[in-house]
This record gives structure tokens, sequence and C-alpha cells, in this order.
């Protein structure tokens, strides 16, 4: 990872340009009778190593927004340049290679193949790289990713043999093994407890540390005030773009762990027994 | 995308499911080995036909009852009562050319020894049919004329017999049963060799025609005469002459047809071959259908497979897989699915042919195209119903693939 982040260091120096630069993204589903328009002329820029947290009720374009910044789906429209490509230039071979090299997804469903191994599951994008990557370099570059999230023990479980933040970690270790330049997660802790939430924040805020630019969906302010930028999203168009506190989720852990040190001595007599 | 990678990722998921995908290669499995079994069997009666044939013995004629086809059933026969004891020895007394004729009658009876059974064919012959036959004697003899003239109860036994009645011990002067009749067993026939036919040929009983026409079949006229000819230069006249003498014996006016049908061995043997070869085609049409409705299966199941996996098919889309990688891997799963059958299907209808071979006594033939052929023709059914659920996949549109439950 140190070397990723050292050539990241100098793309930054270099081209001093935005990663994201959305101008003017409108989206109309057309739905037979009406049609709904999901964006309704989005501005958005986002800098490399950005941590930016997309908040806003119910339907108001979020993952729309989203599945345009993927690459999913193209602007009806507007204008999306990604890494200095104008992506409406490109045709379904070079949206595959974005999606595969530029781009990482988290998923709030996860979405790991079942019945196949964390390792497996991590390998996965390789196999689809363009690069030739021999059979060894993909092994090695998945268990690079699971140690990444902490995972380096579990390489050999299934899905149903982990627990939900096991499995987006597992998730994002899947998003991280191609080395993209911009990590996407629609509402990634959204079925997780909020214990489990603060871990996976954690190993986002470290991989944004690193340099990675993470664009985050959440319903949560608290999960939000981890960011350092919150954007908030109202019928299709950008209602506030401020900046935020961008709290450390180390902390809140430890803070967590100290209270549940607490209550564990308040209801027990004895101190906390240790379990195997 | 990594070449490698596609028949891998076929391979996993396959793997993944794997109770379904041997459900689905049965289908495959049992057409494949219906194919093999079906031309194994068919492919070993025609040869075997051939092998009988040449094992007739030379120059022989065989005159039926009634008016037959040419190219139809030739083997069986005996529906009309048009030739009778004395038309034989009439053929063979009366014409130079014929060395020998017997006159034929089959029946399926149980023949007891003992406390064991053993259903076969009893065949009531003349004394000259092993000379028309052209088939050695094992040990003891042959009945002769007098047995014959007796109409004696004597029985010349197949190996067979040997093995299933006796249990190889030694059957001469030893008596058998058929309906009560006491039959002394007198001579035993060689057997019949290295043919899988071999031990339905030997499964038989010989008795002079006389007591096999009343005693034993309980019928009056020939079911065929076995007539050998002098010569092969005889045959044509050996052949006109009978039919002459039969007319006359059977005093036919000049506008009737015959009532009897003579045929060469080669023309029997042609008709059998014929019609063997048209059951080839027919049992391997049948087992064509099954292999089709195994495809069909295969079709099904990837359709179903493909609805089950949208979300599957949309992570792939989304980290980077483009619609041809997705269509090929489904196409190679369909593809690997069927070549899996067709390797199971070709042991499969191995061991059924052997052991319909080695069981029903029926002949069998292993072909080395047939199995080509299939193995050919369950991957092209793969490809063939594996397109169009491996299109459905790879146009899938991400979002909605990811958005369902
Ligand atoms: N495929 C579609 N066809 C038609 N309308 C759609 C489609 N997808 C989304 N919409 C509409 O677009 C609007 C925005 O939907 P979107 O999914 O982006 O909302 P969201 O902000 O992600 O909501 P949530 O917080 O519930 O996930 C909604 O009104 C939705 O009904
Ligand atoms: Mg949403």
């Amino acid at each position: 990872m140190a070397h990723a982040v050292a050539t990241r260091e100098v793309h930054r120096e270099a081209q001093a340009q935005p990663v994201v630069e959305l101008r003017g993204i409108t989206r109309v589903y057309d739905t037979g009778r009406v049609a709904v328009k999901a964006l309704r002329g989005v501005d958005l820029t986002v800098e490399d190593g950005e941590f930016l947290a997309i908040m806003g009720p119910s339907g108001s374009g979020k993952s729309t927004l989203m599945n345009m910044l993927g690459c999913l789906d193209r602007p009806t429209a507007g204008s999306y340049v990604l890494n200095g490509e104008d992506v409406a230039t490109l045709g379904p071979r070079e949206l595959a290679r974005i999606r595969n090299r530029t781009l990482g997804f988290v998923f709030q469903a996860f979405h790991l193949l079942p019945r196949t191994s964390a390792q497996e599951n991590v390998e996965l994008p390789l196999l689809y790289h363009d690069d030739g990557l021999s059979w060894k370099e993909i092994h090695r570059r998945a268990r690079e990713a699971l140690e990444a999230v902490g995972l380096g023990d579990r390489i050999d479980h299934t899905p149903n043999e982990l627990s939900g933040g096991q499995k987006q970690r597992v998730a994002i270790a899947r998003a991280l093994v191609t080395r993209p330049r911009v990590l996407l997660a629609d509402e990634p802790t959204g079925n997780l407890d909020s214990r489990t939430t603060l871990e996976i924040i954690d190993i986002l805020q470290k991989l944004n540390r690193e340099g990675l630019t993470i664009l985050m969906v959440t319903h949560e302010p608290e999960i939000a005030r981890f960011a350092r930028r919150i954007v908030t999203m109202r019928d299709g168009l950008i209602a506030s773009d401020r900046p935020s506190p961008g709290l450390s989720a180390t902390e809140a852990l430890a803070e967590w762990r100290d209270e549940l040190d607490v209550h564990e001595d308040l209801t027990h007599d004895a101190p906390a027994e240790v379990q195997g | 995308m990594k070449w490698s990678a596609i028949p891998y990722l076929s391979f996993r998921a396959l793997h993944r499911n794997a109770m379904r995908t041997v459900l689905t290669a049965l289908g495959i499995i049992i057409g494949v080995g219906a194919v093999i079994t079906m031309v194994g069997l068919g492919q070993g009666a025609s040869h075997e036909i051939e092998e009988q044939v040449n094992r007739l013995g030379q120059n022989v004629v065989l005159v039926f009852p009634g008016e037959r086809q040419l190219g139809g059933v030739s083997i069986g026969g005996g529906e009309a009562n048009t030739l009778t004891i004395e038309d034989a020895l009439a053929i063979r007394d009366e014409i130079p050319e014929v060395v020998a004729a017997s006159p034929e009658v089959r029946s399926q009876r149980v023949i007891v020894y003992g406390n064991r059974n053993w259903a076969t064919r009893v065949y009531g012959q003349s004394a000259d049919y092993l000379q028309i036959r052209q088939w050695p004697m094992e040990s003891g003899r042959m009945f002769d004329e007098d047995d014959v003239a007796q109409a004696a109860l004597v029985a010349v036994i197949g190996q067979t017999l040997v093995d299933e009645l006796f249990e190889g011990s030694d059957p001469i002067g030893e008596t058998v049963r058929v309906r009560g009749l006491p039959l002394e067993v007198i001579g035993v026939l060689a057997p019949k060799g290295m043919s899988l036919m071999g031990s339905v040929q030997d499964d038989i009983v010989l008795v002079p025609y006389t007591t096999g026409f009343q005693r034993i079949s309980g019928r009056s006229h020939a079911m065929v005469i076995n007539v050998q000819v002098f010569d092969q230069a005889s045959m044509d006249v050996a052949r006109l002459k009978i039919e002459d003498l039969l007319r006359e014996r059977h005093r036919l006016a000049p506008y009737q047809d015959n009532d009897f049908t003579i045929q060469t061995q080669e023309e029997v043997a042609a008709a059998a071959t014929e019609t063997s070869r048209v059951m080839t085609f027919l049992l391997a049409s049948i087992a064509g259908i099954s292999l089709f409705v195994g495809g069909i299966g295969i079709m099904n199941v990837m359709l179903v497979s493909v609805t089950e996996r949208t979300r599957e098919v949309g992570l792939r889309l989304a980290v980077g897989a483009r619609a041809p990688d997705v269509l090929l891997q489904f196409l190679i799963e369909a593809v690997i699915l069927c070549l899996l059958g067709g390797l199971g299907g070709i042991l499969l209808g191995l061991a059924a042919t052997e052991v319909i071979a080695r069981y029903a006594g029926w002949p069998a033939l292993f072909s080395a195209e047939a199995m080509f052929i299939a193995v050919t023709v369950s991957a092209a059914v793969g490809l063939f119903f594996g397109f169009y659920p491996a299109w459905k996949a790879s146009r899938l549109d991400p979002i909605v693939a990811l958005r369902r439950e």
C-alpha cells in the first residue's frame, strides 16, 4: 500500500485538477406515464483525498448520484469528468476499465458471492483486470487487501461464516484490491450496528489518510460527522455543502470501549472476565 | 480480462452449486448414455447378423411357407401351413443338386433335469442339419436317420444347457424332460465361439423332426426347410428346380402365385441387416430426442440460474466485467455442464451396454465413433441451449441487478 500512496502523492502534486467534476447533471427516469426527475442539475467538485458524506432524505437522489459517479449509469444531461476523463465520451469497454481501476464500490448489502471464500471474493475484480496479472500476484494482492482491513486470519471463510462487519470489511478489501483512486460507498453501514459501524468508519478513515478519495452516502448525521465534508441533497439538488469536523473513529471507538468497561464494572461485581 | 480466469470462474460457479450442476448434467448423462447404448446394441446386432450369416454354412437355400416380400422380415416365419415334411424329403431326393434338406420346427419349451429347469428353444431337424449348418459336435453323436425314422426320444444340446442344467458335468446318457416327455441326451454341440451372440446360439436343443413336430411343438408343417446345394454354381439351377418341384407338389395352376418363398442365405442376410440398420437408426433417434430434452433442461436451469444470480452478475459488471466476459462465463458454464454430462453419459452408456450384453444376451459393439459424436453433440447442445441464458445475463443492467433483493 505504501508504494501506491506514494504514487498518489506525486499525482496530486503534478495535476492539481479535481478527481470528480460534475456540471449540471440531470437524470430523468422515463417510467412510461410520468418522467421522474431524480437529479435536477447537480454541480459537485471533489478534490483528491477528500472524505465526503452525502446525506439527504429518502428519494432525494443520493443513490442515483452514486450510480452516475460509479459509471453504472449515464446522465440525461450534464458533464462528468472523472480523473481527467470526460465519461460521456467513453465506450462500454473504457467504462468497464474505469469501474475496475479507478473506482471501488461498497454496497449496503455487501454483495459477496455466496459459498466463496473471502480470498476469492476479493480476487474477483483482479480477474477482470486488463494487465494480465499472474495468479500468484492476484493471490498476494487479495491477501494484502484483506490484511489491510484486519481480516488476514479469515481469508478462507465464506460469507455465511462471517459477521456483518466482517462481510463489509471483505467488501472493502474487494473495492481496494485494484488500488482505485475513488471509493464509492452507498450506505456502507446501513446494515450494521453502531459499534461495527464505527469499526468500518475507522477503516475508511485510515484508507482516506493514506490518500484514497471517499464518497459515502449515509442517513445518520452521527456517521456523517466522521467525514470532512458533508453534502446534503434535497429533491435532486444539492441543498447544502459544508465542511465537517472529521471526528476520529479511532477515538470514538476508544470512548466506546471505556463506556463498555464502566458498564461491565457496574453490572458485575467481579472484574470482567477475559473471554477466550 | 485474464483468459484463464473465464473457465476458472465457470468452474467455480458450477462448483458453488454442485447439486444443481449434477442434476442438470444428469439430463445430458442420460441422453448421451442412451445414444451410446442404443448405437452399441444396434451395431452389435448388425455385426452379429453378418457373423451369423457367415457361419450358416455355404450354398444354403431356405424355403419359407407362404408368400413373402423380399426385404421384409425374413427371420421367423411359419405363418402359413404349406410346407410338409414330404416336401422336404422330395427336395432332398428328387433334385440332384441338393445334398441335404431339413424340415425345421421351433418351439420355446422348458427343459427339466432333476430339480433344475431352463427355458430354451427346441428345434426339430433332420439328421443332416449339422452338415447344412457346418456345425461340429463337441461330444457324443448327432441323431441319425434311424432315430428320425423311429421318432426316437433323443436330444442334442448346446453348450448353454450343459452349463445351466448340468453345471458343466457330462450330460451324455442323462435324461431331460420336456413337458413330461423324457429325452435322452446323446450329444453336445460345439460352442459357437467368441461372439457375444454365441451364447444365444448355444442355447439350443435339437431333436429329430419326427419327435419335434408331433410330440413337442404339436405342429404338422415346417416353419422353414433348410436346403444345402451341392456347390455355388448350382444354386440358381437348384432354386428353379425347387420352385418347380414345390409348385407341382402343391398343384399350383400357372396363374397361381407360389405359396412358399425361396431365399438364399445372402438374401436373408441382406434383409436382416437392413432391418437391424433401421432399428439402429430408430433407437439412435429416440436416444437423440432424450439428448435434446437434456439440452432443454440445461437451458431451463441456466435461465433460472441467471435470474437467481442477477445480483452476482450486477456485482461482476460493477467491479469491471464487460458484457462479453459475462456472456462467455455463462456459455462456458453450459458447455462444461454438457461436456461433464457427455463424459458421464459415455461411462453410463458403456456400463449399460455391458450389462445388457451380459445379462440379456444382446450383442453389443463399443463404437468410438458414437462416443466422439456424443461428446461433440453434447458440447454443441451446451453452446446452443446455453447461448440464450448467457446472452440474457450479459444484457443485465448492473443498477437494476444490484438493487434486486
Ligand atoms: N430505476 C428507476 N426508475 C424510476 N425511478 C427511479 C429509479 N431509480 C430511482 N428512481 C426515483 O428517483 C428518485 C431518487 O431515487 P434514489 O434511489 O436516488 O434516492 P435515494 O436518495 O438513494 O433514497 P434512499 O435514501 O431511500 O436510498 C426517487 O424518486 C426514485 O423513486
Ligand atoms: Mg439510496
